[in-house]
């Protein structure tokens, strides 16, 4: 996997001058639920949607990927434990060091903890019940790769479902996430799922990677969704990608 | 070939609502005098001889268990 800054290759999509097709990849694994909502949601921003296989080491020359929510490989072991070894996650896991932009959406939150690229794990939900409600969520870190197209503190909209999105840490753990600003996203308005510190997402140091339970994809029309809140984490990709060339 | 047994458990600061789920059950089973359960998972596996106790250790601790937020035991 390399990770290049914005190439600026022909086809530019139509209504966005500015944008130059940036591609854009969605991982498929065996169970993966939210693919090609995905998908959508990066079309809808304004990038290239590329589908991935996990099967596939070569990542088709994307710019950035998404770990979409589901069920790989049926949850077996735990979740996201057998995703996290494919052959595409091992080019995923090289690029997110190198710097390239990854959003993990509930499963692929769960994958991303699993192979260490972000700390803590997700746990059953303390009710024990699966819970699909549409969830106000603040914005805490407005400056990473996936949220930069938000403001700190600001209130949004987005679908939570998931039975196991309770995210666990150590409290050294938590606290160097609390002190470094990587808590991305925090649940208001009650917490869906147990999790500590009401942590809907985090991200990495380098503030690339960024894990979140709840489904921005959902939430990019308001024919499907609550709104469209969700359309500024791949907005925010894409100016990332942009600004950086 | 030689039977190891891993069984992985839930660390016991980590909540296993799973395990409190069954001590529910359990009271409206009738039964008294249990303090607590904790869910777990068990692993049989037919290994060859040649395979060391270390690799044992690096399978139980990359795959069969998150050092996260379980530990585990292995008997051979």
């Amino acid at each position: 996997m390399h990770v290049r800054t914005v190439g600026r290759r022909g086809g530019s999509a139509p209504g966005n001058l500015s944008a130059v097709a940036v591609r854009v990849g969605v991982v498929t694994f065996p169970g993966s639920l939210d693919d090609r909502d995905a998908l959508r949601a990066i079309r809808l921003a304004g990038a290239e949607p590329v589908p991935l296989w996990h099967g596939e080491k070569w990542l088709s020359d994307v710019r950035a990927v998404i770990l979409p929510g589901g069920f790989s490989y049926g949850d077996y072991l735990r979740c996201g434990a057998i995703a996290r070894f494919s052959p595409a996650m091992e080019s995923i896991i090289d690029g997110a060091r190198h710097g390239m932009p990854v959003l993990g959406i509930c499963n692929g939150f769960q994958v991303l903890c699993e192979a260490h690229l972000l700390p803590g794990a997700l746990i059953r939900n303390r009710s024990q019940k699966f819970v699909c409600r549409d969830q106000e969520l603040r914005i805490e870190n407005a400056e990473t790769a996936w949220t930069s197209e938000y403001q700190a503190g600001q209130r949004v909209v987005i679908p939570v479902k998931n039975a196991e999105g309770g995210y666990v840490a150590d409290q050294r753990t938590l606290d160097e996430l609390e002190a470094e600003g990587r808590v991305v996203a925090r649940y208001v308005g009650g917490n869906p799922n147990g999790s500590l510190r009401d942590i809907a997402g985090i991200c990495n140091v380098a503030g690339n990677v960024v894990g979140l339970m709840p489904h921005p994809e959902h939430a990019t029309d308001p024919l499907t969704g609550p709104g469209t809140d969700g359309l500024a984490f791949f907005a925010s990709m894409l100016n990332s990608l942009v600004s950086a060339a | 070939m030689a039977r190891v047994v891993v069984d992985v458990v839930m660390k016991p600061e980590i909540l296993d609502p799973q395990g409190q789920a069954i001590l529910n059950a359990l009271g409206r089973l009738g039964v008294e005098g249990v303090q607590s359960v904790r869910q777990g998972k068990h692993f049989e596996l037919e290994v060859d001889d040649d395979i060391d106790d270390a690799e044992l250790t690096r399978i139980a601790d990359t795959l069969l268990a998150n050092p996260v937020i379980e530990d585990f035991t292995i008997h051979r």
